[in-house]
């Protein structure tokens, strides 16, 4: 299974690879979500749901759900700086 | 002096767009609704010159002209309908220093529509500590407009935005991205063909947003339903033009905003691991609430008292100094009393939109939404429906109004119909006597008072209700959950006294003018039915004062007014209400006199007391509730017994806790959801819960 924004542990960075366009909202894109850019898992809600993540130099919460649709390709901390 | 420039301000929310919008008009703003639907249109005036004044539209705050929420269509319709009544002659969009770029998106989009468009980059006082360095000239020159850096709470650079305002005609109108290049060729030159009168991104809007476009002639509408019959490949051009979008406003950024990291401290990151921490967030959360309860209620019942009190005085003194007739009793039994119904909650919905301001000014209430997600979703609604909730507490009107920024219109549709549940403060009066009552002032356990605790039970008991039918309505409802939840966490500011107290006016004003209508309406039809009544109706004085005569010596003329009074009531339109529909209440305990308030407590629940005390006779001494509460003790039914006992007490408090009283509630619903099927569903299904509760209640504590 390929990693989503919804497998990174909070502290994660990773490029955005590839968003499911037929079920993603287009606002989320519209909002700086957009594939090549670096996302970061800020945290999660106390009940593992929504996700608080940067993007793009948003800061955006989004559900589970739509996090699960947009794959990433983590990036190793450390190797690459961005 | 004429009005006729008009100008529209655009923004991503928290861009401190009202705080320009306050700093430009200052007091001269109007709250009004846009024609058919309730989102409130905010316009002011701005004088720009000693010749001209212009006209200042506060659009709802947006990331794109994309709508996909009710405040969003606004945006679009205002500025692409050129037969709406707003459209602009120019459109100022308005950028924050820190997220320039998403900022851009929404003026690249704006640009694009060929309206002239000027850039305004608001809290530029804070870029040097964030270490943001912008080349204004350049950045002018490739957005192809005029850029005016300004801070609007320091009040720099507004001057400079209003000369260059004055001067419109002289922006240019070139797109910013041409879409039609590089986003697909053939199919946008198909699309210029076809509307050439108006630009191409603008003919692509229409084609794609599913709004009304009934502005437009017949044949342009059959263009656009033919290009909109090319569904799937709409989807995929409107993601490849975001993406276009951005990349050429990165190509633009590069050259002309650079930003040092090393700058800036994480107080953010700091805040959010505490406000959002698994227990910490939660206690504070809950601290928050008790604080606005706190205040909602204690404060605010010192200028209500003030409010009831100056009312009473003044129907008093109409009644006194003003010469006898109709129009006197319509003033001091229906006009004084109805203003006076909707003013007494003007402290508590001040201080509730006080409170809620600061949480939304500060960026707590997006962590609210971000902690509490969860949880509300398993009823069905999104984080984004605390709000509501929490604003129900002091009315469900303007609660109903802020769910407009909820995305899923099934999961806004379930916190509209379950947000009248929610204990308002109508409800307190009606509650504060009951408890008098029915329930002995006696303490449980030595600390807590027995009527305190009655008190919050019902609180309970109404966000009880309010979460177990939305848990009803998540699973029978069947419209398709396009679920979708997207909320940015916006930096934390403290929050600007003068963007707070224009906010207060403006709701408590627009709170005052919608249901101040209803109410002000409904209370001078009670009126009118109470003091007006058939056959028996007419030589009341003689018939009463003969009978009471007759019977007791001494009676003060006080006295046998107040008998006058209550005879006329129970013979008036009004009293044949009550008695005719006294069949259907007995089962739960309540006589006709109850009827009549039940019914009149349609108008606004709190009508109950005054009502009751009409009813009984005692005048209008609603300051004095001893009075009250002793006429109700001493009333008896048919056996003898009290009408106010244990029983038909707990009736009644259960009755008003689950019941739909309120024709304000149901005029915005109806026009919240532009349908009659959901108030009906409201006014009917509470109703048959408040019935059967409430006969279940009665008939086993009788």
């Amino acid at each position: 299974m390929n990693d989503t924004i919804a497998s990174l542990k909070v502290g994660q960075k990773a490029i955005i690879c590839d968003i499911a366009i037929e079920h993603i909202p287009l606002k989320l894109l519209e909002m700086g979500c957009l594939p090549g850019k670096v996302v970061e898992l800020l945290q999660r809600a106390p009940l593992k749901d929504p996700l608080y993540i940067k993007v793009n130099g948003s800061h955006l919460a989004i559900r589970v759900e739509t996090a699960a649709l947009i794959e990433v390709r983590p990036i190793e901390t450390g190797t690459l700086k961005l | 002096m004429e009005s006729n420039l008009k100008i529209a301000l655009v923004g991503n929310p928290n861009t401190g767009k009202t705080s320009l919008f306050n700093q430009l008009t200052g007091l001269n703003q109007k709250v009004g609704n846009y024609p058919g639907i309730t989102v409130d249109k905010k316009t002011g005036t701005c004088r720009l010159s000693d010749t001209l004044n212009a006209e200042i539209i506060d659009l709802p705050g947006t990331y794109s002209i994309n709508a996909t929420s009710a405040d969003e269509d606004i945006v679009f319709d205002t500025l692409v309908n050129e037969r709406n009544p707003n459209f602009p002659d120019v459109v100022v969009v308005v950028a924050e220093v820190e997220n320039l770029k998403r900022n851009l998106f929404l003026y690249s989009q704006i640009k694009d529509l060929g309206l002239p468009t000027l850039l305004v980059i608001n809290m530029i006082d804070q870029s040097k500590r964030k270490g943001i360095q912008i080349d204004l000239t350049l950045l002018a020159k490739e957005l192809k407009t005029k850029v005016i850096p300004i801070s609007a709470r320091k009040n720099i650079g507004i001057d400079e935005l209003k000369k260059v305002l004055l001067d419109y005609k002289s922006l240019n109108s070139e797109p910013v991205a041409d879409i039609s290049e590089k986003v697909r060729g053939f199919f946008f030159e198909h699309i210029k063909d076809a509307f050439p009168n108006y630009s191409i991104y603008k003919s692509w809007l229409l084609i794609t947003q599913e709004e009304v476009i009934n502005f437009l002639t017949p044949d342009l509408q059959g263009k656009i339903k033919h290009f909109r019959s090319w569904d799937h490949k709409i989807k995929h051009f409107q993601h490849k033009e975001t993406i276009y979008r951005y990349q050429v406003l990165h190509e633009i950024l590069k050259n002309t905003y650079v930003v040092d990291r090393t700058k800036g401290t994480d107080l953010r990151g700091w805040l959010d691991r505490i406000l959002t921490h698994k227990i910490l967030g939660y206690v504070i959360f809950a601290f928050a609430l008790l604080l606005i309860f706190q205040s909602v209620y204690a404060w605010a019942s010192i200028p209500m008292d003030w409010i009831d009190v100056t009312f009473a005085r003044l129907a008093d003194y109409t009644q006194k100094h003003l010469p006898q007739g109709t129009f006197t009793n319509l003033l001091t039994d229906g006009i004084i009393p109805g203003i006076g119904g909707v003013l007494i909650f003007i402290p508590q919905i001040a201080i509730l939109f006080f409170f809620v301001a600061i949480l939304e000014e500060t960026g707590y209430m997006s962590r609210v939404v971000f902690l509490m997600d969860k949880i509300m979703r398993r009823f069905g609604m999104s984080g984004k429906s605390v709000l509501p909730l929490v604003s129900g507490t002091a009315c469900a009107i303007p609660a109903i109004m802020t769910t407009r920024n909820i995305e899923s219109w099934r999961e806004r549709l379930i916190t509209i119909l379950v947000t009248p549940f929610v204990t308002c403060s109508a409800r307190l009066p009606v509650y504060a006597i009951l408890i008098a009552l029915i329930i002995p002032e006696k303490s449980f356990l030595g600390i807590f008072n027995l009527q305190g605790l009655t008190l919050l039970g019902l609180y309970f008991l109404g966000f009880g209700a309010a979460f177990s039918s939305a848990a009803l309505l998540h699973a029978v409802l069947k419209i398709k959950n396009k679920s979708f939840f997207i909320i940015e966490l916006p930096n934390y500011q403290l929050p600007s006294l003068k963007n707070l107290g224009l906010t207060v006016w403006d709701k408590t004003k627009s709170f005052v003018l919608e249901a101040g209508k209803i109410i002000l309406a409904i209370s001078i039809v009670l009126w009118f039915l109470a003091a007006h009544g058939g056959k028996k109706f007419k030589n009341i004085e003689e018939i009463v004062t003969q009978n009471s005569t007759s019977r007791e010596k001494n009676l003060t003329p006080n006295q046998l007014q107040n008998q006058i009074d209550a005879y006329r009531l129970e013979n008036s339109y009004l009293g044949n209400i009550g008695k005719a529909i006294e069949p259907v209440i007995k089962p739960l305990g309540y006589d006709w006199k109850i009827g009549i308030a039940l019914i009149s407590s349609f108008a606004a629940r709190e009508v109950f007391v005054g009502t009751l005390a009409t009813i009984y006779s005692v005048g209008d001494s609603s300051e004095n509730v001893n009075t009250i509460k002793q006429r109700m003790q001493l009333e008896k039914n048919d056996e003898g017994k009290p009408v106010f006992n244990f029983a038909s007490g707990i009736s009644l408090l259960l009755f008003y806790a689950f019941a739909m009283q309120c024709m304000g509630t149901l005029a915005i619903v109806k026009r919240e959801t532009n349908s009659w099927k959901w108030p009906l569903l409201q006014l009917f299904g509470m109703g048959a819960l408040a019935y059967i509760v409430s006969l279940i209640a009665y008939q086993l504590l009788k």
